[in-house]
């Protein structure tokens, strides 16, 4: 039996006296799409970043492809694909978005293809009027896809996306949810997101966070449908 | 061949202009001023080391100074006992880029915060100034070299033709070495800028989390660009002391690292011609001062740093590319359609 792309078991994180996540056992397939849901504080972010080494855990494990990863380093881990697109978006905003693509690139490429590699993310990412501008000088919307491909162009085996959506337009919404479609067609995905209605368009399996542990899991009616993820979250969000 | 001349137009005047520097000073200038100017050079060297390692590795160093003091007392110690400067050259380059590899080891590995490298780098430089003020006496030496604690280390000698000791600089000999290592170092570093290690280093600048979670080892890159800075300065410091044939503890001195971050601010961080000019307007701005005996130069330095800190925070040569160049051509093309600059791209 093939082992799943990415596994936690019994993951713990401290800070200090706060018990940010309290032994959360997840599993991630191959192609998969996976939407994680939770209100504020429920471990969502902690939990990212324990699976991209930004912070190890207390106690437990990660496995991926059934190897354990829990001591590498962030770009140890990253070496092995799994790419990230953090909330606000992390790009190089002192450098052209034409650069920043080809430092991504040029981590595994050589030569013309680093160049092609880029072009290619330009096209795919409708970046080409601002391939040559500052970054940093970009819209919210136009830096997000940027990043986006910055993870991307690393080719990655894993993508995690944290709230990809945040801080768009309606019409910039809706290209995002059809991009990661796309993109779910190469790459398996995890998304943390708060927009139910984003989640709605994107989603198959949703895994909802609450107070450090997993709640459910379960496909989108049945999580929608669920008493205890409305009572911890939704609830209050058709309330609002 | 056109092409690489366009796109490389300013690099290409560079080294015209430095080339042309390198044959004509020694020619028209008198052997005082000559000897001056090498002084400038070597300081311009120096700035291009912090130019590297803070204005594009964005680790900021507070104590600089370190490195080139290492070079220059490593020079005079090894030169003193061993006669031939071949051998003593390169100690004063290895010595401060093993320092700098050793503390880069623990500060970045560590991931200590930027705040605290510059804290770090100026506690060691303290440390290396007092230890080594505090050395006078016959009791303190390095084999036949005497430290000579706060008045330092005279009758060092000059640099020699390799393996032919008898064969020493003189000032012509010794600018044109100076002026040639200064082009090498500066077209090294441009060509280092633009390989792999070089856009990353600058990427690590920008965003240290975002090279991380694209694969690539950021403490590895600070670490290398910082031992290549350490070098660097470890060279500037080994001319140094050869051109004055002395060296005494003020190379390792607060002063000594404040001046180079002063040359890098009026030049621009994050270029690297800006602190070359930097170090020479400054450094002969304070002779000319000093030699004037009417105002302090240090109060007419801190009023330089003050304006250049308010009114042209990123320096000269910045402020000329960005705002000066694109005013000129606008003066000479009125008619040309607006900048497209990025935002208005849409419109």
């Amino acid at each position: 039996m093939t082992p799943p792309l990415i596994e936690t078991r019994g993951l713990v994180k401290h800070f200090g006296g706060v018990q940010a996540i309290r032994g959360v056992d997840f599993a991630l397939a191959e192609g998969e799409l996976r939407c994680l849901i939770g209100p504020n504080g429920a471990g969502k972010s902690t939990f990212f970043k324990l699976l991209t080494g930004q912070i190890k855990p207390t106690s437990g494990s990660v496995l991926f492809r059934g190897t354990d990863i829990t001591a590498l380093q962030a770009h140890e881990i990253a070496r092995l694909g799994i790419g990230i697109k953090t909330q606000v978006p992390s790009v190089f905003n002192g450098l052209s978005v034409r650069d920043n693509l080809w430092i991504a690139a040029a981590r595994h490429k050589e030569g013309k293809a680093i160049t092609q590699a880029v072009e290619a993310q330009i096209e795919r990412l409708m970046l080409g009027r601002v391939a040559n501008s500052l970054t940093g000088q970009l819209a919210h919307g136009q830096r997000q896809r940027v990043e986006l491909g910055l993870v991307l162009c690393g080719e990655p085996n894993l993508i995690l996306l944290d709230e990809p959506a945040a801080g768009m337009t309606e019409e910039e919404r809706g290209q995002t949810a059809e991009l990661i479609r796309e993109i779910n067609r190469e790459h398996p995905l995890i998304v943390v997101e708060h927009d139910m209605s984003f989640i709605r368009t994107i989603a198959r399996r949703i895994t909802v966070f609450n107070q450090g542990t997993i709640l459910m899991e379960g496909d989108v009616d049945e999580v929608f449908s669920s008493e205890a993820v409305r009572d911890v979250y939704l609830g209050k969000k058709v309330a609002a | 061949m056109t092409r690489f001349l366009r796109e490389n137009a300013a690099l290409v005047a560079v080294a015209i202009a430095g080339i042309a520097l390198l044959i004509g000073l020694p020619l028209v200038l008198d052997l005082y001023t000559l000897l001056q100017v090498t002084l400038y050079v070597i300081y311009a060297i120096l700035a291009l080391s912090l130019a590297f390692i803070w204005g594009y590795g964005g680790i900021l160093c507070f104590g600089h100074s370190v490195f080139f003091g290492l070079g220059a007392y490593g020079y005079a110690v090894s030169v003193i006992n061993m006669g031939d400067s071949t051998l003593p050259f390169l100690i004063a380059i290895a010595l401060p880029a093993v320092l700098a590899a050793a503390l880069g080891y623990f500060m970045f590995y560590a991931r200590i915060s930027d705040v605290y490298v510059g804290v770090i780098t100026l506690t060691v430089t303290l440390i290396f100034y007092n230890v080594v003020n505090s050395t006078a006496g016959p009791q303190y030496h390095i084999g036949e070299a005497l430290l000579g604690g706060f008045n330092g280390m005279p009758n060092v000698p000059s640099l020699n033709i390799p393996f032919q000791p008898d064969n020493t600089l003189e000032p012509a000999g010794m600018f044109v070495l100076c002026m040639a290592l200064l082009l090498i170092v500066y077209f090294g570093l441009h060509i280092l800028l633009r390989t792999r290690f070089g856009r990353v280093l600058v990427a690590v600048r920008e965003n240290e989390q975002r090279v991380e979670f694209l694969g690539y080892d950021s403490r590895l890159h600070k670490l290398i660009a910082f031992s290549i800075g350490g070098a660097i300065a470890g060279l500037a410091g080994c001319l140094f002391t050869a051109w004055g044939n002395f060296v005494s503890p003020t190379a390792f001195s607060v002063v000594q690292s404040a001046q180079i971050i002063i040359w890098l601010m009026v030049g621009g961080a994050g270029t690297l011609l800006g602190p070359v000019i930097g170090a020479v307007a400054i450094s002969w701005l304070t002779v000319q001062i000093g030699t004037q005996q009417t105002v302090n130069a240090n109060v007419v330095l801190g009023g330089i740093l003050l304006v250049f800190v308010l009114l042209v925070p990123k320096g000269v040569a910045p402020m000329v590319t960005e705002r000066l160049v694109p005013w000129f051509v606008s003066l000479r093309r009125p008619a040309a359609s607006p900048r497209n600059v990025a935002g208005e791209s849409k419109a």
